[in-house]
């Protein structure tokens, strides 16, 4: 179970200022949402948190340790990432699925159990990852993250290309293992109702901004900003400039 | 061959310039610069080889093959435009191939350390390590921007940077390679190669100029494989930082 905290985060590239001064704590064991509108800097926010990019200013800490004092490799094993589009490697399920263990120097990956984890039978294991459906894809992508035994999970968007059979599955795959395995998960979507559905918190990011960050429930029924009130009604986008 | 029948061969050099017209390419100004510079450059370089193999000193020699690395370093770095520094890692990946084939062909007794030899030799060599690295360096730069999100899926597993890249490190080697190889598996078929050619035409024995050609074949095919190998992995590095980050697009 990891907290993470950002304290007085700024992110620029090229000149640009993506995040500005974000100071957030994500409890740790939770499902936190974040939405907001495209640009607004979601997906840089959870790239800083395994260090696939470092923040320009501020620091992020996981259960009060600077992850800058952390190895790297060691902290991208601990958090885990899945990427809107699943992004599998070349060859076989069971390959995808060994990648992450086989880099520590693990052998004899139980591929089976991940599998089942992610609602696949053992059978799709010999299968070729070309011939399979995006959801399956997904789920693929979604147990070889699992395989390297994360404490925390980034999703940026990973159902906005499914259809909402797929999409449900993955939902509920996600809410199970927070339940089974205490994960701290941290959801990107664009979707509203998504996050209701499944946030234990949501975070507002506009323009680099951390606008409110809440209990879904307080944040869908109490918002206490102007621009999340915008941004539930739908009218964000054409009323912030 | 006579100036007058070398000048009559230049008329040959219209036909180009005609189909260009004709299909409105507006390439004939290119062809007509092109040819005069071929002409100019091959001109000042027969005086140069004519001057430094009357001189048959090895510091002249090396001098020339020198200028002919540092020439194909900076005309094949431009395919890596924006990389740092891809200026010194494609010549030294020319200079390493090209010395490391030199020696073993002289080492072998293929060829002496004469400059009627070491620089028609090295001349192939840096031509075409020029042209493989080229290649390298560009596909490299096109794989990592193009799948820089994939690159990504691996480092956030834990793989480092080497480990990440592998894929199109992989890819850039062989888009270096395929042209020699792929003319290595028609050669004497579809084409008769330059060398074997101008040893055919100066009067030597086919059976002899294909040995020659044998060997260039082999030499060229370790030439591009060092070039290529040694480009690719010291040009990836650079796409990444220390701590195994893929570095935003040059």
């Amino acid at each position: 179970m990891n907290e993470i905290e950002f304290k007085e985060v700024s992110y620029s590239s090229f000149g640009k200022e993506i995040l500005k001064n974000i100071s957030v704590k994500f409890e740790g064991g939770a499902i936190h949402t974040i939405v907001g509108p495209s640009g607004a800097g979601k997906s840089t926010l959870i790239k800083l948190i395994n260090r696939l990019i470092d923040p320009t200013h501020g620091s992020i800490l996981i259960d009060d340790v600077d992850i800058k004092t952390i190895d790297v490799i060691d902290l991208r094993r601990r958090i885990g990432m899945v990427f809107q589009q699943p992004h599998l490697f070349e060859g076989t399920v069971k390959e995808n699925i060994e990648y992450g263990p086989m880099l520590k120097g693990e052998k004899n990956v139980n591929v089976e159990y991940y599998l089942s984890i992610v609602g696949l039978n053992s059978e799709y294991a010999t299968r070729d990852v070309k011939n399979l459906s995006g959801g399956e894809q997904q789920r693929v992508s979604i147990a070889r993250t699992l395989a390297n035994n994360p404490e925390t999970l980034l999703l940026d968007e990973p159902t906005s290309a499914l259809d909402p059979t797929s999409t449900e599955i993955v939902e509920k795959l996600i809410f199970n293992l927070k339940e089974k395995m205490n994960l701290t998960i941290i959801w990107i979507t664009h979707n509203m109702e998504q996050a209701k559905r499944i946030g234990d918190y949501t975070a507002l990011l506009n323009k680099g901004q951390l606008i409110e960050y809440d209990k879904t429930y307080d944040f869908f029924t109490n918002p206490q900003n102007e621009i999340t009130k915008l941004f539930i009604q739908g009218k964000l986008k054409e009323e912030v400039k | 061959m006579s100036v007058l029948s070398l000048t009559l061969a230049s008329s040959l050099v219209l036909i180009s310039i005609f189909v260009s017209y004709y299909q409105k390419l507006g390439i004939e100004k290119e062809i007509v610069i092109g040819t005069i510079r071929a002409v100019v450059q091959l001109t000042i370089v027969g005086y140069i080889l004519h001057y430094i193999f009357a001189a048959n000193n090895v510091l002249f020699t090396l001098a020339m093959v020198t200028l002919m690395i540092v020439v194909a370093g900076n005309n094949a770095s431009k395919r890596g435009k924006g990389i740092p520094n891809v200026f010194y890692f494609i010549t030294f990946s020319i200079a390493l191939s090209a010395a490391i084939t030199i020696s073993l062909l002289i080492l072998f007794g293929n060829i002496h350390f004469r400059p009627q030899e070491v620089i028609p030799v090295s001349g192939m060599i840096i031509g075409n390590s020029m042209v493989a690295s080229g290649l390298a360096v560009s596909r490299l730069k096109d794989e990592i921007k193009n799948k820089s999100e994939e690159i990504e899926a691996y480092l956030s597993l834990g793989a480092t940077s080497r480990q990440a890249a592998q894929k199109v490190i992989k890819t850039a080697i062989k888009t270096g390679m395929i042209p020699t190889v792929d003319s290595m598996k028609t050669l004497g078929i579809v084409q008769l190669p330059g060398m074997m050619t101008g040893l055919i035409l100066g009067g030597v024995d086919p059976i002899d100029a294909v040995k020659y050609q044998i060997m260039v074949t082999f030499m060229l095919a370790s030439t591009v494989a060092i070039s290529c190998f040694t480009v690719t992995f010291l040009t990836y590095r650079t796409f990444f930082t220390k701590q195994h980050q893929l570095r935003q697009a040059f």
